[in-house]
């Protein structure tokens, strides 16, 4: 085991694996997390806490996973690389084990200009993919990038994650690739509604036989709403939501748009646990926590196994 | 070359509004090159001064001049014997000129007439796109040629991100993704094996991350 983790076990014990994720307030209320932490328990081996995503200010990540570890949820946390130079990141991968966190997702992160504070400076002193490199060189050879002795290496369950949709979509598969070799253990998709581009991309990743040396989890987020499936199809960047699947949800009346978004993503879920070579689900239910139970259970993917 | 943007005519108000009698510096460098700091601008400029400060009933005196390069001493100093004629100078230089004037005459308040941009291009008369961040440590030569410092709006090693949408960057559609370029470079020039190499960490410690710079040529001192 290379951290211990719940994820890392359930997955290398070969099961079908299910993440969700926690976006912290925007403020310093626990009990917000608590409450979401609570609809999260049971149905998932993770659960990622975002790191300001979309560059909107939010409590940290690293809070918001130790208020979901005290809540009896395994914690994922997701760093960005927008925020922290090198000395930072370190530092902050060495407090986050040190607390108890062992799954970890390296992102870019969004640029400052999508955020309440578009007139941040930005950091990007390394990227993710060497942020990956870096958490697998503190966790496996014990030492700083420096060359530094650790007191204390960090557990870390590495991911990364990939957007299947961005483009030029050629280097998609060759950028993966980069990821694992920099030492990604596992990978969350951006939300997938376009299921033939994926298949395409899981080709390629099949070819090279990426599947068999990286956990791939499909990202998926339930629509609740036409008008979330347009305003993500159009202002979102490397959302691909196609014509057919904005109509399913856009032919239902208002009151039924969030139930078929749901049976839309439970669909998927099923189409998705029958693709060879993905090990798990990540159920991105964004501000709709309280239907991960519903989705993941209608999925067929409770109860969550427990390894030991 | 080194570009700029003129400052709004109201804020160089405010900054000559202490003084009645001042200078205008221009530079023959790359601001006239990119038309905001050249004789030319000088003369416009200083026009516009002087009607405003007249019409507001507060005359001033401008003597309008332009050095070759203002970012070289023996320019700079030619044009000390005026300064103490003089309560104030108005560069429409670059950063680096403003800042050298100020440097060598330190009584003289030295006010910037222009924001100084980015090392750029033309890419069409009246459009300068940036190109260098001047990082002290290039890699041009494993990117195509195309800088992911400065053409990548999160300067990454191994882009393009998610964001990335039909050759454009995430920050705003008119701006073009370095990444894709770099891609459609590398194949053109059949170099994809160095897309494909996880790269060192970058040393900042070459660009101004390490403090102000300074070059040294011990062949030429």
């Amino acid at each position: 085991m290379k951290s211990g983790s719940n994820l890392e076990k359930v997955l290398e014990a070969g099961h079908f694996s299910v993440t969700a994720e926690c976006g912290p307030p925007r403020g310093a209320d626990a009990d917000h997390v608590r409450k979401k932490a609570a609809f999260v328990k049971g149905n998932v081996d993770a659960c990622n806490v975002t790191d300001n995503q979309t560059s909107v200010v939010r409590m940290s990540s690293l809070a918001g996973c130790m208020l979901v570890k005290e809540s009896g949820v395994e914690p994922l946390i997701q760093m960005v690389v927008r925020d922290r130079n090198r000395i930072a990141l370190q530092s902050d991968l060495l407090g986050a084990s040190a607390l108890g966190v062992r799954n970890l997702l390296c992102l870019s992160g969004d640029h400052q200009k999508f955020g309440d504070d578009p007139q941040a400076k930005n950091v990007f002193d390394i990227d993710s993919m060497q942020l990956i490199h870096l958490a697998k060189t503190m966790r496996d050879d014990g030492v700083f990038p420096s060359g530094d002795k650790l007191e204390g290496a960090p557990k870390f369950y590495i991911g990364c994650a990939v957007n299947p949709f961005a483009d030029p979509f050629e280097i998609r598969v060759p950028r993966l690739k980069l990821k694992i070799e920099a030492g990604a253990d596992f990978v969350q998709t951006q939300c997938i509604y376009n299921m033939d581009t994926f298949k395409k991309y899981m080709e390629g990743a099949k070819k090279e036989g990426l599947h068999e040396k990286v956990k791939i989890l499909a990202g998926v987020t339930p629509l609740k709403s036409a008008g979330m499936a347009k305003f993500m199809n159009k202002f979102v960047a490397g959302i691909d939501i196609p014509d057919d699947v904005i109509k399913r949800v856009a032919d239902e009346p208002k009151e039924k748009q969030a139930a078929k978004g749901i049976e839309i993503c439970i669909e998927q879920i099923g189409e998705l646990k029958e693709m060879e070579g993905i090990s798990g689900v990540h159920v991105m239910a964004i501000e709709w926590e309280e239907k991960l139970n519903e989705i993941i259970g209608g999925a067929g993917l409770l109860p969550r196994p427990v390894v030991e | 070359m080194i570009t700029g943007t003129p400052k709004p005519i109201d804020e160089i108000l405010e900054m000559v509004a202490p003084y009645d009698n001042i200078i205008v510096a221009g530079c023959h460098g790359c601001v006239t090159v990119c038309r905001v700091g050249g004789q030319k601008e000088v003369e416009v400029l200083s026009s516009t001064l002087r009607l405003a400060r007249e019409s507001s009933g507060n005359k001033i005196a401008i003597k309008e001049l332009s050095l070759e390069r203002q970012c070289d001493p023996e320019y700079v100093e030619s044009m000390r014997p005026l300064i103490d004629d003089h309560q104030a100078v108005l560069s429409i230089a670059c950063g680096a000129g403003i800042q050298f004037l100020a440097e060598k005459f330190t009584k003289t308040p030295v006010l910037p007439g222009i924001n100084t941009g980015f090392l750029g291009v033309t890419e069409r008369q009246g459009e300068w796109a940036e190109r260098c961040q001047g990082c002290g440590d290039c890699v041009l030569h494993l990117t195509g040629g195309i800088c992911p410092v400065t053409r990548c709006a999160k300067q990454l090693f191994h882009g393009p991100c998610g964001g990335s949408t039909a050759g454009n960057c995430e920050v705003d559609k008119n701006v073009l993704c370095g990444w894709q370029l770099i891609i459609d470079r590398l194949k053109a020039l059949d170099q994809m094996e160095n897309y494909v190499k996880l790269k060192p960490y970058k040393g900042w410690d070459s660009s101004r991350d390490g403090g102000p710079r300074r070059i040294i040529r011990e062949d030429m001192i």
